[in-house]
């Protein structure tokens, strides 16, 4: 089965989950639920290229700093993403993120994202499958 | 939440004693449908609270608590610096400082009636609303120190207001204690297109008319009169606040183990006040509040501004801003001694009584006003704080009603376009640049906020002065 991501309930925000054969691809799609948060990813075309490194002292750490430097991305300079490389080796993360302009007409944003929380955090391997999810703030 | 886990004090006060690491009771003040209805997590949100070092009294959960981060939403708990008492990024939240200001308009609703689509449109082309809107103001790095500093007074003195609005503002518009270099450079870069915007989520710039006054004499100290119009700006310090409360939320929860504190749950991440992290923090988010106070005075300009488009009669005047994310060090009375300590207030509105010195003083006889947020069809309410808030949780009461549904649920069970022109037809006008936020704002997502003002009056926490209804919505 390959990666997908979803969403999930929480009280007054929104959980953000991905799936995938590797640790990498499941924060790849992560990102993808986050960009959902906003707009439908597939209306946000993979034009322009952006570099993200983070580190962090732990897997479920390392999540919520790559979340928050996308989230700082979207917010700095108005962009959403849509196509995600991730690497991950020991407590880097390097990821190479592909996406465009906000275009309100086009991705009629829901909504901003104010930070990725520690609640409901986790990244761990379950039947041979990776998933990394945390709520965030909106 | 299940109700045997609690002692009933009265009907709408509940007590958790202290068990396993607490520190202190967990007090809840609501009465029981509302207890019953609150989630599991905000009773184990607000017993964790009530661990952390240097807590005192008790860990307050409001009538609209709900599961929050860390601390519930509607939490409140203070901090004694001298008995290493902490202070929590947590504990505050993401949106520093968020909060309510009230205008009043002077003008009887038939008035705004006779103009409402005009004066929504208008309200839409001023108010920057929405992820990507921004601001008419690009602060370079001089002036977004001056403003860290400043806060409404700096908007004030660049024009985006009047002096008199300072008097109706908490902290006379300008926190004291804020220091600019504890704030990142991406926190100032995220900040840097956002002033006098609105932003997104549950923020909203509501025109509102007074439908009920509940006390007559505390509705007429604060100019309110029944069918009068009102607006209301819910917003907080926007990008700035975020990136403050990100940062040191993950370095606070590094560093805990070398402070000596044990977390129950990594969102309560805090430092010893006392310690560097601790005091870094503190002026970080201090300038987080004059970013907010500053953020919804340039809104209240550009409100007036859209008003003197269309019914140039009108004269807003501020009736009060307060927030309701906020730590501050102030002076109550606890078993007969004066003590400062650091009140989290965490969705929770500061409610001083009659008589205190911090409440602009044409309003002091009758307490400060508390200002409770609706979302777009309901209602919003003008409470007062009371004398006896001070005994039940260091002057605190409720903020707004709490969603009852998440965005997922809202998203499914209701349209945007839908549900616009329904709140049409009963004379509501919703003006947004997203429809599934719209949805996903929906006012049946929210609990009812009549029984959470209702609690908070009964339990003593502020009295119920007034219900507003809205007439226009702005929605980010």
């Amino acid at each position: 089965m390959t990666g997908h991501w979803e969403h999930f309930t929480h009280a007054a925000d929104i959980g953000v989950r991905g799936i995938g054969q590797t640790k990498a691809e499941a924060f790849a799609q992560t990102a993808m639920a986050l960009t959902a948060v906003i707009t439908d990813p597939s209306n946000v075309s993979p034009q322009e290229q952006t570099m993200i490194n983070c580190s962090a002292p732990d897997d479920e750490l390392l999540l919520v700093d790559w979340l928050n430097a996308l989230i700082y991305e979207i917010a700095t300079r108005n962009v959403l993403f849509s196509r995600f490389e991730v690497d991950i080796t020991g407590a880097n993360l390097k990821a190479r993120c592909w996406g465009e302009a906000l275009d309100l007409q086009r991705h009629q944003p829901v909504v901003e994202i104010k930070g990725a929380t520690y609640t409901e955090l986790l990244v761990r391997q379950d039947n041979e499958q990776w998933i990394a999810q945390t709520v965030v703030d909106v | 939440m299940e109700l045997n886990l609690l002692q009933k004090l009265n009907d709408y006060t509940w007590r958790v004693e202290p068990h396993g690491n607490m520190r202190v009771p967990a007090i809840f003040y609501a009465d029981e449908a509302l207890l019953r209805n609150m989630d599991d997590k905000v009773y184990q949100q607000a017993t964790n609270v009530a661990t952390l070092p240097g807590i005192v009294q008790a860990s307050y959960a409001m009538p609209d608590a709900h599961w929050g981060y860390g601390f519930p939403i509607g939490g409140v708990a203070a901090f004694d610096a001298e008995q290493a008492g902490v202070v929590s990024a947590g504990g505050v939240g993401f949106d520093i400082s968020c909060g309510v200001r009230t205008l009043l308009t002077g003008l009887p609703k038939a008035d705004i009636m006779a103009q409402q689509k005009r004066l929504a449109d208008q309200l839409y082309r001023y108010i920057p609303a929405g992820l990507g809107s921004t601001g008419r103001i690009l602060l370079n790095q001089i002036e977004m120190d001056k403003m860290l500093k400043g806060g409404a007074r700096w908007a004030i003195e660049q024009g985006w207001g009047r002096p008199e609005d300072l008097e109706r503002t908490e902290e006379h518009g300008c926190m004291q204690g804020a220091d600019a270099r504890q704030v990142s450079v991406f926190a100032k870069k995220r900040q840097q297109k956002e002033m006098g915007t609105l932003g997104s989520g549950n923020h909203y710039l509501e025109v509102q008319h007074v439908a009920e006054i509940f006390k007559q004499d505390i509705g007429r100290i604060y100019g309110l009169t029944e069918g009068d119009v009102v607006v209301s700006i819910h917003c907080g310090s926007r990008g700035l606040g975020h990136q403050i409360g990100t940062e040191f939320l993950k370095e606070m929860l590094i560093k805990a183990v070398s402070h000596g504190i044990r977390l129950p749950d990594r969102e309560l991440a805090c430092a010893p006040i006392k310690s560097d992290l601790g005091q870094s923090y503190l002026g970080a988010m201090r300038a987080g509040i004059n970013c907010a106070l500053a953020n919804r005075q340039i809104l209240t300009h550009l409100t007036r501004e859209a008003f003197a488009r269309v019914l140039p009669e009108a004269d807003l005047r501020l009736l009060y801003d307060v927030s309701h994310n906020t730590c501050k060090l102030e002076t109550h009375e606890i078993d007969g001694h004066q003590r400062k300590l650091f009140v989290h207030r965490k969705g929770a509105t500061r409610a001083f009584g009659p008589g205190h010195t911090d409440i602009p003083e044409a309003l002091r006889t009758v307490g400060q006003p508390v200002l409770i947020g609706g979302s777009m069809g309901t209602a919003s309410y003008i409470l007062a704080g009371c004398k006896e808030s001070e005994q039940r949780a260091f002057s605190s009461a409720c903020h707004g009603a709490g969603r009852a549904m998440s965005r997922h649920q809202a998203k499914r069970q209701w349209h945007g376009r839908e549900l616009i022109d329904e709140l049409a037809q009963r004379k509501i006008l919703i003006r947004s640049p997203s429809l599934r936020g719209v949805a996903e704002e929906a006012p049946g997502a929210y609990k009812d906020v009549a029984a959470v003002v209702d609690a908070a009056n009964e339990a003593g926490l502020a009295h119920k002065v007034a219900r507003l209804e809205p007439l226009v919505c702005i929605k980010g």
